[in-house]
């Protein structure tokens, strides 16, 4: 187990110009020992470019990676004692499960009595103890990962376990169940784990700390509630939620906001309402948890054209249109109650949407 | 009366090209030798059934089980040592860029050389007089001499044969090692595991296909080699390098006993078809059956 530091950039590229050169953008960050992180992004965003660099597989083309303050950055996956489970199963074919399960330990020569009692024990935690003399070879995919998975857990000492989706191929009842396992083991274990993913309710459950990824690079970090309530970044805000989060184009005016036309007051921070009033045009960013409709006469509620709203079990998903007098007319997503039972598409709504949850975005990052 | 629905047989009309082309190629040809095996052809006249006679005549020939012994010898000898030098080739040889490719090429090379003439180039190479390799070895103070000593022209053909097909095997585990998913290496430099570790439970089961080729290919070619030590030693010095087909041919074309030579020529047919079933069943059970239940189970 360790704390893991990384300052570190990477480019496939041998003589990196400008910033698309780059799979991995300078990123300075900590993994707590004994933290449960989830590395979460949209495919090739640079997820996996990371986590090579932190087991070894991928040497970073820039700066340094140090487990507990020692420096790592050239050192082999061995060496650096990495446990790390891939996205699609890799299995030995001519072993049994228990052969497979026992691998790790034996190429570092751990005494047998020892390896029998580890196997015995991650056998039982994944449901594989009763096909532990199988071949490995004949079994199903879920059953392979399975089995990676546990080569994964077999060793104790390791310093990090590292997940690469690790659940992309096992069906989604026994996800949920391998999920919360893994979980299990880290709060009985306290094992540094980092978990790749690009599914946000996999990250959200699985970590405590998520970090988001867009374009090789680190956008926020923070627990679920964060990403959730107070999105760093307008990408972080689309990305996480579903739908994700509304944005409209606002500019300040005469110390108001003006949506569309219309002027709100809403209540500001005077540090938020300096910034605002400096930038001039920002985005205003609500959650489609957090609009709620309005009176018709209500001045700070704004006024949509209902697009369609659809029944989707549990909520009500209403999508509309503001018009803008001059700009392209902005699409905005609300999940309501059972009060939205009656919208009909062409009609008026007004939202309410300025609230403690309404966030500010300049030039794309949050300032309030 | 029957409730199924009434088959229709005009797909047979489809197959009837290759029946055709099968029979012409395959099927009459060895029609002729079998009628050749059951009678005494003394002119195109005269032709007397014997029955097994000739069959008898060649199982009891001394000659012929010393052959075949050399034979089984030289190909065992084959693929003992082309599938383990093949690998190691193969394993050696660059992955990837222009390396790989120029590799490749220059790897390919004898094998789009003809078999006379690879003969001509050992026979030429051999020689104590104008040959490299036999005058290097002369030199060097060895008594080598490829048309004297039986020994020196078994190895010879062995040594000629080897650099004329391990290129083969070595082309086929190279396809079969570049099959290999990264992520397979991956996890096992995570897994810890040694280089020869990673060889024996990554690269050699992922090989078993190819190798399955490559050990029928190799068998059944050199089993019937003949171009070769025909045009090198001719079969000799004596008898050393005479190998079943090379007999084969001295029987039916030298001294023209054209019904013991089609006897044999069928024996020899069966025997390659026979060693190919073993082969490939001993093979396939070998890849399978593997490991399984070894006798160091991590779990009691």
């Amino acid at each position: 187990m360790a704390r893991i530091d990384l300052d570190l950039s990477h480019s496939y590229r041998p003589d990196p110009q400008s910033d698309e050169d780059y799979a991995l953008l300078p990123l300075k960050f900590t993994f707590e020992d004994g933290g449960a992180y989830a590395l979460l992004g949209p495919s090739g965003c640079g997820k996996t470019t990371l986590l090579n660099c932190i087991s070894g597989l991928l040497r970073p083309s820039h700066g340094t990676i140090a487990f507990d303050g020692r420096d790592v950055t050239a050192a082999t996956p061995q060496a650096r004692n990495i446990a790390q489970v891939f996205q699609f199963p890799v299995i030995y074919d001519t072993m049994t499960v228990g052969e497979n399960l026992a691998f790790p330990l034996r190429n570092r020569g751990v005494a047998p009595a020892q390896v029998r009692q580890r196997v015995g024990r991650v056998a039982e935690m994944l449901d594989l103890s009763a096909s532990l003399d199988r071949r490995a070879s004949g079994l199903a995919a879920d059953a392979k990962q399975k089995i990676s998975l546990g080569r994964g857990l077999v060793r104790q000492d390791v310093s990090a376990i590292l997940f690469d989706e690790p659940l992309t191929v096992i069906d989604p009842h026994l996800k949920w169940q391998l999920r919360r396992k893994l979980k299990e083991i880290h709060h009985e274990f306290r094992l540094t784990l980092i978990y790749v993913t690009h599914d946000q309710t996999e990250a959200l459950t699985f970590a405590e700390q998520v970090l988001v990824m867009s374009r090789g690079k680190a956008v926020q970090v923070g627990s679920a509630d964060a990403l959730f309530e107070r999105p760093a970044h307008t990408f972080v805000g689309n990305f996480i939620g579903s739908p994700g989060m509304n944005f409209l184009d606002a500019q300040w005016r005469d110390g108001a906001i003006e949506i569309a036309g219309r002027r709100y007051m809403p209540e500001l921070a005077a540090p938020a309402a300096v910034a605002l009033g400096a930038a001039g045009g920002f985005k205003v960013g609500v959650r489609p948890e957090y609009l709620r409709l309005a009176a018709g006469n209500d001045p700070q509620a704004l006024p949509a054209r209902v697009e369609r709203a659809q029944d989707i079990g549990t909520y009500w998903l209403v999508t509309a249109t503001v018009q803008d007098a001059g700009g392209a007319p902005a699409l905005v997503r609300a999940r309501l109650g059972n009060e939205a039972a009656g919208l009909a598409p062409g009609q008026t709504v007004w939202l309410s949407v300025f609230n403690r949850h309404t966030c500010y975005y300049v030039n794309e990052e949050l300032v309030a | 009366m029957s409730t199924l629905k009434p088959v229709n047989q005009k797909a047979w009309l489809l197959v009837i090209p290759v029946v055709l082309c099968v029979a012409f190629s395959a099927i009459l040809p060895l029609m002729t030798i079998v009628n050749y095996s059951v009678q005494d052809i003394i002119s195109p006249e005269r032709r007397v059934f014997v029955g097994t006679e000739w069959f008898r005549t060649v199982l009891r020939d001394g000659e012929l089980h010393d052959a075949l012994l050399r034979q089984l010898g030289f190909s065992l000898a084959v693929l003992a040592v082309e599938i383990p030098l093949g690998i190691l080739l193969a394993l050696s040889m660059p992955a990837k860029g222009w390396k790989a490719s120029a590799v490749l090429v220059v790897i390919a090379l004898s094998l789009l050389i003809p078999w006379n003439v690879v003969g001509t180039i050992w026979q030429i190479f051999g020689r104590t007089d104008i040959g490299l390799l036999g005058a290097a070895l002369a030199g060097l103070g060895f008594d080598y001499n490829y048309t004297g000593s039986a020994v020196d022209a078994w190895v010879t053909v062995l040594v000629m044969d080897v650099w004329h097909w391990t290129p083969l095997v070595a082309l086929l585990c190279y396809a079969g090692l570049r099959a290999i998913p990264d992520a397979y290496y991956q996890a096992a430099q995570i897994d810890g595991a040694s280089r020869l570790a990673v060889f024996r439970y990554i690269q050699l089961p992922k090989l078993r296909g190819v190798l399955m080729i490559a050990v029928l290919l190799r068998f059944m070619d050199s089993f019937m080699i003949y171009t070769e030590p025909f045009v090198l030693t001719g079969g000799g010095p004596g008898n050393a390098t005479t190998f079943l087909s090379q007999y084969l041919t001295q029987k039916a074309v030298g001294q023209f006993d054209l019904g013991p030579a089609a006897a044999f020529s069928i024996v020899y047919f069966l025997i390659i078809l026979l060693m190919c079933f073993v082969l490939y069943n001993w093979m396939q059970r070998a890849g399978t059956a593997g490991s399984a239940g070894s006798e160091d189970m991590p779990h009691a």
